[in-house]
């Protein structure tokens, strides 16, 4: 029973010790661990990815009044669960093009750099209690994860740029302009959690939401997160990199086979990747229910979260229509980032107040309250100011004097 | 052992980012080995076990600078050409400036560690302490509030320039 209460952890322990009763020093083996766990942590969201694409595939059909896929009985299993696999093999095995006139080396390169910035996210998410359930437990981990997500930005200007097209270098333009934009709101916003969490540290801020989730005390700074980090993925009402419409596929019009599929894999990582964080410094991370008795459920609870929030992720892929260049650019210079700035002015304040004012635990559901109730005001405050705003916008019809 | 390796190869990386970055032809490709030195740099400051400047190396340097450089030299005429001649006729005097900085820092660090020094861990209780050197008054406040007026002058005087009248 101690066992399975918390296996993951026990599987490891086991195994190191098998390593060690066949005769490899107690380093060796330590490092051979660390190697198979960071294998396991970087195969992680690819397997999340593969379900998630039938998961989009169902969901999205389903927004559309279709069933999806759902050949149950034949090769593709119930609901049609096994197709993404059949899709990955008919990936692999695409001819190769390259058209003339790329410059080759950026070009080969950008799909890794996309999936790479993905995966590296996951070393610092806990996936559970206590220092063996977190690849790197890093003092630094949240600012980690904002310094790797920009690397992604870099892919995208050398896909972009060394296609030789100008679709392409359209899409790489856009990608400087948005998501260097959008990282300021979406840094501030997280400045938020650190300032209450009291920590950079990922382990941190799961503990900081013991009693209560952080959505609870922080729920405009974690609209702002999602919103910003789904400009920063390049996914609708944001999808500008690559709008069909208006630039063919945009960064990856000229890349076909595997390298487009590392871009195709790159974006579903990627919206994972934003699903992991939300979940963990939003919701509350690994805990849940039964979790102090039951230590191995801290990552099924995980789990279930990022799904949820990649169920979030495909309603605002299905539903929601794409800004133009300018609206997006106003959304984010005009709105997101003055409001991220005028929530940090308020709450850091506030919390430091509380913090002196309300210590300890007793008091943590009346901290969260007060927090509550400065992002209502501002929230209020902000729909006065658009409201009159737009109001002053709209131009009065003038009253044209008719001579009779 | 592990730590001299790894500090020779990525030593090795920023290096040959470097000279990659002054002897490439196309533009771009030389900004490409510019980020490929701060890479090496940031993982230099990871071995020094100072994560949060490797974090900030990345996410200034590679995310925002590099970046700037890039979308400046895509706004350049002619950057998809093959550059033009190597060296023009102020190398010599470039070449003389670059001997005497070498010689000027490494004489510096050298009179004043002498020989190699140990590492001292950045944790985050260091990190705390930077934040309140940063902006305590008997701290770096001051220099600290002046560069932010800098940024700000920096950001009116853009909008002022761009704006359309």
């Amino acid at each position: 029973m101690d066992f399975i209460s918390d296996a993951i952890v026990n599987i490891g322990l086991w195994l190191e010790r098998l390593l060690v009763s066949a005769g490899l020093a107690p380093q060796a083996a330590a490092l051979v661990m660390t190697i198979v766990g960071t294998v396991v942590v970087a195969f992680f969201p690819l397997l999340i990815v593969v379900f998630l694409i039938w998961m989009y595939r169902k969901a999205s059909a389903r927004i559309g009044g279709r069933l999806g896929p759902n050949s149950s009985g034949t090769w593709a299993g119930p609901g049609g669960i096994v197709q993404p696999i059949a899709d990955v093999i008919k990936m692999f095995t695409k001819e190769d093009i390259r058209p003339l006139g790329i410059d080759p080396v950026p070009y080969n390169l950008a799909p890794i750099i996309v999936v790479a910035s993905a995966v590296m996210v996951w070393a610092v998410v806990p996936f559970g209690k206590g220092p063996r359930m977190i690849g790197a437990d890093l003092g630094i981990g949240l600012f980690y994860i904002m310094a790797f997500s920009s690397a992604s930005l870099v892919a995208f200007l050398m896909a972009g740029w060394s296609s030789n097209n100008k679709y392409s270098t359209v899409s790489a333009f856009r990608a400087t302009a948005q998501l260097l934009g959008y990282e300021i709101p979406q840094l501030v916003a997280v400045l938020c959690v650190v300032v209450v969490a009291g920590s950079l540290r990922m382990s941190a801020i799961v503990d900081a939401q013991q009693d209560v989730i952080l959505l609870i005390a922080l729920p405009l700074p974690a609209l702002i997160f999602l919103l910003a980090s789904y400009a920063e993925i390049g996914s609708r009402p944001f999808e500008l990199l690559e709008c069909e419409s208006e630039l063919v596929a945009g960064y990856q019009t000229e890349y076909s086979g595997m390298r487009w599929g590392m871009f195709y894999v790159g974006e579903f990582m990627g919206a994972v990747a934003v699903s992991a964080l939300f979940a963990t410094v939003f919701l509350g991370g690994w805990r849940g229910p039964f979790v102090d008795s039951f230590p191995v459920l801290g990552t099924l609870w995980l789990v279930l979260k990022i799904l949820f929030m990649l169920l979030v992720w495909t309603f605002f892929q299905m539903t929601l229509p794409r800004l133009r260049i300018d609206q997006m650019l106003a959304f984010n210079w005009k709105f997101l980032v003055p409001l991220s700035l005028v929530l940090l002015c308020v709450l850091a304040p506030l919390n430091h107040w509380l913090v002196r004012a309300l210590p300890g635990s007793d008091y943590v559901w009346a901290r969260t309250g007060i927090l509550l109730a400065a992002n209502v005001l501002v929230f209020l405050g902000t729909w006065a100011v658009v409201a009159i705003a737009e109001r002053r916008r709209t131009v009065r019809p003038r009253q044209v004097e008719v001579s009779a | 052992m592990t730590t001299t390796i790894l500090f020779l190869l990525f030593a090795l990386v920023t290096l040959a980012g470097a000279i990659g970055t002054v002897t490439e032809r196309k533009l771009f490709h030389a900004a490409l080995w510019m980020l490929l030195s701060f890479f090496g740099v940031a993982a230099l400051y990871v071995l020094l076990e100072a994560p949060f400047f490797a974090a900030v190396q990345l996410f200034i340097y590679m995310g925002a600078i590099g970046i700037l450089i890039i979308f400046a030299l895509m706004l350049t005429r002619g950057s998809m050409r093959e550059g033009g001649p190597y060296l023009n006729d102020q190398w010599w005097l470039v070449a003389l400036l670059a001997v005497v900085l070498l010689v000027v820092v490494g004489w510096l660090l050298w009179q004043q560690y002498g020989s190699v020094m140990a590492v001292h861990a950045v944790d985050e209780g260091s990190l705390v302490q930077l934040g309140r050197v940063l902006s305590e008054q008997d701290g770096y406040a001051l220099p600290f509030e002046v560069a932010s007026v800098l940024l700000v002058m920096a950001l009116i005087g853009a909008v002022t320039i761009v704006r359309e009248r």
